[in-house]
């Protein structure tokens, strides 16, 4: 009952947040609520009891990726101009709600085998088995590794001052 | 009604709905990079719900949001220092005004 409660309240929170990303005009403020919105993201985590990406989530969205954005901004001077839509926003509009049709369509409508069994709790030793034990997901951490070094190289190289 | 998998299952496409507004219809690079995320974070949502109430002792969902997020945060720092390189040469961040290989 209590995660009931908590979902509900949760939805609607990232929701609200989400969509005042996308409609606010002062950039500042959208990326505040963008936070807030990530925060949400990492408590629905919690509802699915995934406690370990749930503190991921707030490391690294909540810790890394919005300090990054703010950054941005605050680096492009671009605040008081607002974040005006272009010409394009009835069509847009209209792709996001037939998109959220066809989709919301296609989930109440397909008979998902539902499991009944309990969910793992806690996750973090059972995911370390799984990324790096016999048969996991060791290859694409590796990659994941080297995908992570050439981004932090890109981006240095961006941004030099020439 | 209890919680079932449907409830996040449209959370998620509402989330991506509104992200998929937001690069379609913003004019403001940042803003589309963090309509982005959104739509990043509702896939991963996805990915969540699926492994808790499909196959939740098997944990694959949570494995490949893992990967998500390393990669979701990748994109973010090269696509932010992207915007700015352009905005030093360019003195703008709007969208429309990216027109470099364009000729």
């Amino acid at each position: 009952m209590g995660l009931d409660i908590a979902f509900w309240i949760l939805a609607v929170v990232g929701i609200a947040t989400a969509l005042m990303v996308v409609l606010l005009r002062n950039v500042f403020r959208a990326a505040l609520s963008l936070v807030l919105c990530l925060l949400t993201v990492a408590g629905i985590y919690v509802t699915l009891s995934a406690d370990f990406l749930a503190a991921v989530q707030v490391l690294i969205y909540v810790g890394g990726i919005a300090v990054l954005i703010i950054l941005a901004i605050m680096l492009t001077r671009e605040v008081q101009q607002g974040s005006p839509s272009n010409k394009l926003r009835v069509p847009a509009f209209i792709i996001s709600i037939l998109f959220l049709g066809v989709v919301g369509f296609a989930l109440l409508n397909t008979p998902w085998q539902v499991s009944t069994a309990l969910p793992l709790e806690p996750t973090t030793s059972a995911l370390a088995v799984k990324l790096f034990g016999k048969g996991g997901f060791i290859l694409a951490v590796e990659i994941a590794a080297s995908l992570l070094l050439a981004a932090i190289l890109g981006a240095i190289v961006l941004v030099r001052e020439k | 009604m209890s919680i079932g998998l449907e409830h996040y299952l449209i959370l998620s496409a509402i989330l991506f709905s509104i992200g998929l507004y937001g690069v379609l219809a913003k004019r403001n690079a940042i803003v589309i990079l963090m309509s982005i995320e959104i739509m990043l974070n509702a896939v991963n949502i996805t990915m969540v719900a699926f492994s808790r109430y499909i196959v939740p002792s098997l944990l694959t969902g949570q494995v490949f949001a893992i990967f998500i997020m390393v990669v979701a945060a990748a994109e973010a720092a090269v696509g932010l220092a992207i915007i700015i390189a352009i905005y030093r040469s360019r003195e703008t961040i709007e969208s429309i005004k990216f027109d470099l290989m364009k000729w």
